[in-house]
């Protein structure tokens, strides 16, 4: 998803975090290229918990930021509505300088324009579940009629009607995190930060709670920052992903991107294992016509299998099914290329079928 | 003559002298110099006390009763309300004026509480917020709880005179401590990630501390009221020396006199006493889970006629 011209609507801009009294120190060292963080730590007794993150997020746009713990990224989006200071940099959200805010003005953004979800849950004790729903409204003053019957749709969207009057000790983990997505959406902010929002939960619930979240969002379209841990998580869920590493940013891209191009071998290494046959399209595993036509003769293209540039792995392996032709793309009436079985099956495994698959084809 | 030196020189204790009692016992002529200045908030402590006093006691003692025990009800449940109904009765019958001391005794201990709320609450909040506060703080509640109170004793009766008013001075004095311990302790042992999505949500730090610490502190701060209720009842007996009527006083007395009938019921009367606002105060800091979540409103005496009403409404 590009962001075409439009300011976006959460620019992070050189953002550093280093944790520490000589900070500034630290960053003015790091950025003259003096100190690495191994020294930062043992000179200067700080950690850098995020160093020169810089990423824009579109409207609508799901962006997953994903690394291992520790990588910096939950303090990276905190970052985002300043519930930490960065030590270098700026956050803008749609144009305007969150560091810059009173804060009067940021107490406004935040219960307004952003909502936030966390791992833990984060719910008031001795509040109900709508109470805690409606949080967001209360803080801002508004009446309590109204507040209800927000919090009334905003538990109903996420599944928990008849729950309203119920303490978060009464509840299973899938349901509080119900709740904390509810209360996040109550007060219909237009952008969500999501801190590994369904990590703390068991398999089955994540999956089912992912569901209830791209249905939500599907529908809402609220430009979302998502955190997680989990790269299949981040593929399903996000538009692009960035991956982050001791609190930098080593790629982002969408998910076909990360997946099929990683940029070095720590993201290959988290790609290895996740499958490609419902991110990689035709075109990437595509020969030209030309191409096919200079090894294997001439052939009537007329009984083969057709697909779009856009079709996913999936989809062209059930049209490979029961034929022994090879796959024709074309986008509209232009042949894009061809996909053999070869390629076909080299795209599954994640090789580039320029490799050692096209010596076979020779 | 060098025997003495080195005597002076591995026990500098003996032989120096700084004159620190004598110096300290300024503080005796501080306190009858500034009486006149003390004169309102003493005429106002007085004039609440015998407020308090009087009411209790212009009550007859079986509505007294009864209105103790429906407080153990709402407070705490049904239970203990039967149990404090079972203990006022043996105390009222302990001697025929057993009740009327009791009366006495609690508006002294009530006001203690009611000013060691007023102090200690804003006082255990910010120590809870600032480290620095606390570890001033700190030193000086220790002193406060373990210095014996007759060192206070005559200081305070130098500046205000004897009767209630210091009484209840001593008594805060001593029973303040933990209330301001314990809600600095809840405060600080609030859970931080509740407080960051308080404010990830936009709330003001008014309105964290309102709607979020003090509510999930409230069980540490009963626990502290609890405790501070308990030294406040501790110190009648002492409080009894600076001529604060009540059961301490009987007990004094007694022991006066080699009594040691009259000391068993005054004894026995504040233990009763203890007893009844212990369980009473512990009430308050059960959760709410344990009452079904209910609103404190919604259960006890007043929730039945709340219920009454709203079936007749």
């Amino acid at each position: 998803m590009d962001i075409q011209g439009e300011e976006p609507v959460i620019r992070c801009d050189g953002v550093w975090k280093v944790f520490g009294a000589k900070a500034k120190e630290a960053i003015r060292a790091v950025k003259a290229g003096e100190l690495n963080k191994a020294q930062i730590r043992d000179k200067l007794d700080c950690v850098v918990g995020v160093s020169d993150a810089t990423f824009s997020v579109g409207r609508g746009e799901i962006f997953c930021i994903m690394g291992l713990s520790g990588s910096g990224k939950s303090t990276l989006i905190r970052h985002i509505n300043r519930l930490i200071e960065p030590t270098d940099g700026a956050i803008y959200i749609e144009g305007r300088n969150v560091n810059a805010m009173s804060a009067t003005e940021l107490r406004r953004i935040r219960a307004e324009t952003i909502g936030m979800v966390f791992q833990n849950m984060a719910l008031m004790p001795h509040r109900n579940v709508r109470d805690n729903v409606a949080f967001a409204l209360e803080v801002r003053g508004i009446a309590e009629d109204k507040r209800r019957a927000v919090a009334r749709q905003a538990i109903e969207a996420v599944e928990l009607t008849g729950w309203d009057l119920k303490y978060p000790d009464e509840l299973s983990g899938g349901m509080q995190q119900r709740v904390g997505l509810a209360r996040a959406i109550a007060a219909n902010p237009s952008i969500l930060l999501m801190d590994e929002p369904f990590s703390a939960l068991d398999p089955l619930i994540r999956h089912q709670l992912q569901g209830t979240f791209m249905e939500l969002s599907a529908e809402l379209h609220k430009t979302t920052v998502f955190i997680t841990h989990d790269l299949s998580e981040a593929i399903r869920i996000g538009d692009r992903i960035a991956i982050m590493k001791d609190g930098v940013l080593v790629q982002i891209g969408t998910p076909e991107e990360i997946v099929t191009n990683p940029v070095d071998d720590y993201v290959a290494q988290f790609v290895g294992g996740i499958s490609k046959l419902d991110l990689v399209t035709a075109a990437k595993v595509m020969l030209p016509l030309e191409q096919y036509r200079q090894t294997n003769g001439s052939t009537d293209t007329a009984n083969w299998p057709v697909a779009r540039p856009d079709d996913k792995l999936n989809t062209l392996v059930n049209l490979s099914i029961g034929t022994a032709h090879p796959i024709l793309v074309r986008d509209g009436d232009v042949v894009a290329g061809v996909v053999t079985k070869d390629a076909l099956l080299r795209g599954i495994q994640g090789r580039d079928h320029a490799g050692p698959a096209k010596r076979e084809i020779n | 003559m060098a025997d003495e030196k080195t005597s002076n020189w591995l026990n500098p204790f003996e032989s120096v002298d700084l004159k620190i009692a004598d110096h300290s016992d300024g503080i005796k002529q501080w306190a009858i110099e500034n009486r006149e200045a003390i004169q309102p908030f003493k005429i106002f402590l007085d004039g609440v006390i015998q407020g308090i006093e009087r009411a209790f006691l212009a009550t007859p003692p079986l509505v007294m009763l009864a209105i103790i025990v429906l407080i153990a009800w709402q407070a705490a449940g049904r239970r203990t309300a039967i149990y404090v109904a079972v203990a006022l009765t043996v105390l009222g019958f302990l001697s025929p004026e057993a009740w009327s001391l009791a009366m006495t005794t609690l508006a002294i201990v009530m006001a203690a509480v009611i000013l060691c709320v007023i102090i200690g609450l804003p006082v255990g909040i910010f120590a809870g917020k600032s480290d620095r506060f606390e570890a001033v703080l700190r030193p000086l509640l220790d002193t406060m709880q373990t210095i014996p109170a007759f060192v206070y004793l005559v200081p305070v009766v130098m500046l205000i005179g004897i009767g209630n008013v210091s009484g209840v001075l001593v008594t805060v004095i001593f029973a303040l401590a933990p209330l301001i311990r314990l809600t600095s302790l809840g405060i600080r042992t609030v859970n931080p990630s509740v407080v960051e999505a308080a404010r990830a949500f936009g709330a003001s730090p008014s309105q964290i501390m309102f709607k979020v610490e003090l509510p999930m502190a409230t069980p540490t701060i009963f626990a502290g009221l609890n405790q501070t209720i308990m030294l406040s009842l501790s110190m009648v007996v002492i409080a009894s020396m600076i001529s604060v009527r009540g059961l301490g006083n009987e007990v004094l007395r007694a022991m006066g006199r080699l009594d040691a009938g009259k000391a068993i019921v005054g004894g026995l009367g504040i233990v009763i006493l203890a007893i009844v606002l212990d369980r009473i105060t512990q009430g308050l800091n059960q959760s709410r889970r344990e009452r079904g979540h209910r609103h404190w409103w919604q259960s006890g005496p007043i929730g039945l006629i709340t219920n009454l009403f709203h079936k007749h409404a």
